[in-house]
């Protein structure tokens, strides 16, 4: 491993650099494989094993757990569930992150750095911790149930956690920073001089926005919203506190069935569905962005 | 909002503060009411102490947890670069077929939801008797840990001159000397951001953590939610605090060694 400078220094070795690429790729590939690829496989294998507690067996193959998934209403509106929180989030997530990112991209303030470091910061802070937060501002004694009391705007408590709403309050702000990296990444077409142009032929502000502005941003915009979507959709910590065991969406249920159900054939075939999904919306986002494009 | 400019100016970076306001709200709540000492969660607080801080400390199992998901961090962090290390120079220095199918390997764990990948690694690891140990831990947090360290890595070594390194290997010096004396030295931002950057996505993880540890190897961010689910009195606001200081230094480092914006 110590001979890893090598930068192919003589080309003439060749295959002592070959055996040099071997020891450098196979670290990594093996830690690659074992830690994702291998679960990958393990999964859908799992998917297709009848249910034990706890273990699949190898051996058979079945197709019970979709079956069981398939035929139970239950299963159908948890997807159902999924999907809205995952639209909702979605929509809100980059309506809101939209000002911000183009704010970033076209700002000379000195602190921009600064700005931008705050707007993505909140990504390395634990989501638990950040679901916490959401506990305490919208739970019934939170900042806004105690602030509207205190204003005497409502006579009793208003319920905003331990249902949907605080489930996807909570995961569009957790979200956002997602959002706003992608839109910054997304934006580099966007210039100021064409704006310029445009308004120095007549265009209006709104114009300016509606037919520069908007179309120009538009592939990041797409990327920021699936980002989100399928950070969305595969999301459980959030959900499952902020929900209180009342949102079912298919992360909660996974978890359910892994760790307390411990029906792990099922939670292999949630799995499954949930990464055929997850596969789909990506596939879509593809071919809209060609569109967009062409 | 043509006619007044100005005005249009103000509505627009108060929209800005408002939303910037949303994104940092819960990290702002869990600040101030970390500060009270009721046995429950209200707002506003009561009175300011730092008595929530001090239950903190002295609960063993946060202590405990805090202790093992620091030493879980730097294992990951460390395995994590060194890895990443030699799949950059691979990616960068080499052309090999199969780079393409490398490459996507390593970007590939970006495009699965962690809560598939968390299902996988549990179903792989348990009959190996690894769940709830700190190797099993180790493991599953190393596959979404590698692709972060390859881009910071990968990013430091494309900047890299190579003619220095060859201006080394003509002066003499062997190849080990000059990896360890040129290359390794010339590459440190990337392997102290990525490093730092592994050891807190495994630090703060929580999705997978659920699934792989219970008892004997669970993680501070595993216990938050186990207690989460409970109770939500202020000594978790204190906790989290502290976990947003650490996360901070974090973030302050990324940004001075290679920019947030290109490590994330």
């Amino acid at each position: 491993m110590s001979a890893a400078a090598l930068p192919a220094a003589g080309a003439s070795s060749a295959n002592a650099s070959r055996g040099v690429l071997l020891m450098l790729l196979l670290p990594g590939l093996v830690a690659l494989v074992i830690t994702f690829l291998l679960p990958l496989i393990w999964l859908f294998r799992a998917s297709f094993a009848s249910s034990t507690m706890g273990a699949f067996s190898g051996g058979d193959w079945t197709v019970q757990s979709y079956s069981a998934v398939l035929f139970d209403p239950f299963y159908w509106r948890v997807a159902w569930n999924t999907l809205v929180l995952g639209f909702n989030v979605a929509i809100f997530a980059v309506i809101l992150s939209y000002p911000i990112a183009l704010f970033l991209v076209r700002t000379e303030s000195r602190f921009r750095g600064v700005l931008t470091a705050l707007a993505v910061a909140p990504l390395l802070t634990s989501s638990v911790v950040r679901t916490y937060g959401w506990m305490v501002i919208l739970g019934d004694r939170g900042v806004i149930n105690s602030t509207l009391q205190s204003l005497s705007l409502t006579g009793g408590v208003i319920r905003l956690t331990n249902n949907s709403f605080g489930a996807t309050v909570a995961l569009i702000e957790i979200l956002m920073p997602y959002a706003i990296l992608a839109m910054l990444s997304g934006f580099g077409r966007l210039n100021p001089q064409l704006e310029e142009a445009a308004a120095m032929l007549g265009a209006n502000r709104v114009k300016v926005f509606t037919r520069i502005i908007l179309p120009l941003s538009a592939p990041g915009v797409l990327t920021a919203a699936l980002l989100v979507f399928v950070l969305a959709i595969s999301s459980f910590v959030t959900p499952r506190l902020m929900g209180g065991g009342r949102v079912f969406v298919l992360g909660t249920e996974v978890f359910n069935e892994a760790t307390v159900t411990l029906n792990w054939p099922l939670a292999a075939a949630l799995s499954v569905m949930l990464l055929i999904l997850f596969s789909s919306i990506i596939l879509l986002y593809q071919r809209a962005l060609r569109a967009l494009e062409t | 909002m043509q006619s007044n400019p100005l005005l249009g100016r103000i509505a627009w970076n108060t929209l800005i503060a408002l939303l910037y306001l949303f994104l940092l709200a819960p990290i702002i709540v869990v600040f101030i009411i970390s500060f009270d000492t009721r046995q429950y969660l209200a707002f506003p607080p009561e009175s300011f102490s730092f008595g929530s801080y001090v239950k903190v400390f002295q609960n063993v199992k946060f202590i405990s947890a805090f202790w093992r998901s620091l030493v879980i961090g730097a294992i990951v962090g460390f395995v994590a670069v060194s890895a990443g290390m030699l799949l950059s120079l691979s990616l960068v220095r080499y052309q090999f077929r199969g780079k393409a199918a490398v490459g996507f390997l390593i970007l590939a764990p970006f495009l699965v939801p962690h809560i598939v990948l968390a299902v996988g690694i549990m179903l792989v690891i348990a009959p190996l008797g690894l769940l709830d140990s700190y190797p099993g831990i180790v493991l599953a947090h190393l596959g979404i840990t590698i692709p972060y360290t390859v881009r910071t890595i990968t990013m430091s070594l494309m900047a890299v001159d190579t003619r220095v390194e060859e201006a080394a290997l003509v002066h003499g010096a062997s190849p080990r000397m000059v990896f360890w004396r040129i290359t390794l030295p010339l590459v440190r931002p990337g392997l102290i951001a990525g490093g730092v950057i592994a050891f807190l996505i495994s630090f703060d993880e929580a999705t997978i953590s659920l699934f792989i540890v219970s008892v004997k190897a669970s993680t501070l961010p595993t216990e938050i939610y186990h207690y989460l689910e409970y109770s939500t009195d202020p000594q978790i606001a204190a906790l989290s605090v502290i976990l947003i200081l650490i996360s901070v230094a974090v973030v302050m480092m990324v940004e001075k060694l290679i920019g947030l914006r290109k490590a994330l």
